[in-house]
């Protein structure tokens, strides 16, 4: 995992790269990383598994974040993840 | 039973907290193949925040298996989609299914998937509830101590409790 703490967008975000890994992996060690989060955080993940970018949008739908932002570009998709309310 | 339970008033029911969602599995195969799919829903659930239950049944017992769970198997033999394609003649032979099995576990590792035993840690650590069959090892002869730690031995009627409350079911 590599973690990136950046303040760009004045919100604490860290990075989580998943290239190369596939279901349920991708999903699996997002949710982790979410978990270590606080309300408001936001996860960039970055996948190469073509099913993420069902999964990614699902994942946070059923988990309460709100996905932020997605870009899929030659073979990547990058996930910006705020994380949600604590359940 | 002669107590009544009643609500606390002090916590009506429309504040109770919502309930998670759950998924309840049952796991009927002892294959390699076979044990994949109910370990990546498990693992996919607790990662949205389900909560996730697997109920180990017939060979699929063979999956919480301590001895067995990291020698699960291919099948050459009536599998035509399996690893290595043979007509059933061929796939009888000995050392077909050794072939198919190591196939399909480098498949698993080029891929950078999680072994069976791997997956089970991930799951465990996650908080799957496992249930053990009571009847298959009754009938099997598995007895607790054959199983790795952490599962619950239990018949139909303690997985349907289970499988009742939750909100998607599944026979693999």
């Amino acid at each position: 995992m590599t973690t990136q703490h950046t303040t760009d967008t004045e919100v604490e975000t860290i990075e989580l790269d998943c290239t190369g890994l596939l279901c349920p992996l991708p999903v699996y060690k997002a949710a982790l990383a979410l978990g270590r989060l606080q309300p408001g955080e936001r996860l960039r993940l970055i996948t190469t598994d073509p099913g993420a970018l069902q999964d990614v949008p699902a994942m946070a739908r059923q988990r309460r974040d709100t996905l932020v932002s997605v870009d899929s570009t030659a073979g990547h998709q990058t996930f910006v993840i705020e994380k949600g309310p604590e359940q | 039973m002669t107590q009544t339970q009643t609500h606390d008033e002090a916590t009506p029911l429309a504040e109770a907290p919502p309930r998670s969602k759950r998924i309840a599995i049952v796991a009927s195969k002892g294959t390699l193949d076979g044990a994949y799919p109910p370990m990546i829903l498990a693992s996919t659930a607790v990662s949205l925040g389900w909560e996730a239950g697997i109920y180990f049944t017939f060979y699929g017992l063979d999956i919480l298996h301590a001895e067995r769970f990291e020698k699960l198997k291919v099948a050459s033999l009536a599998n035509p989609a399996g690893p290595i394609q043979l007509p059933n003649l061929l796939g009888a032979i000995p050392g077909a299914t050794a072939a198919a099995t190591k196939v399909m576990r480098k498949w698993m590792r080029d891929a950078r998937m999680p072994s069976i035993p791997e997956f089970i840690d991930m799951t465990q650590d996650l908080g799957v509830r496992f249930f053990a069959c009571a009847t298959t090892m009754g009938v099997m002869g598995v007895e607790e101590s054959d199983l790795i730690p952490g599962a619950d031995i239990a018949g139909a009627a303690a997985f349907l409790d289970y499988a009742a409350d939750a909100d998607v079911s599944l026979f693999v």
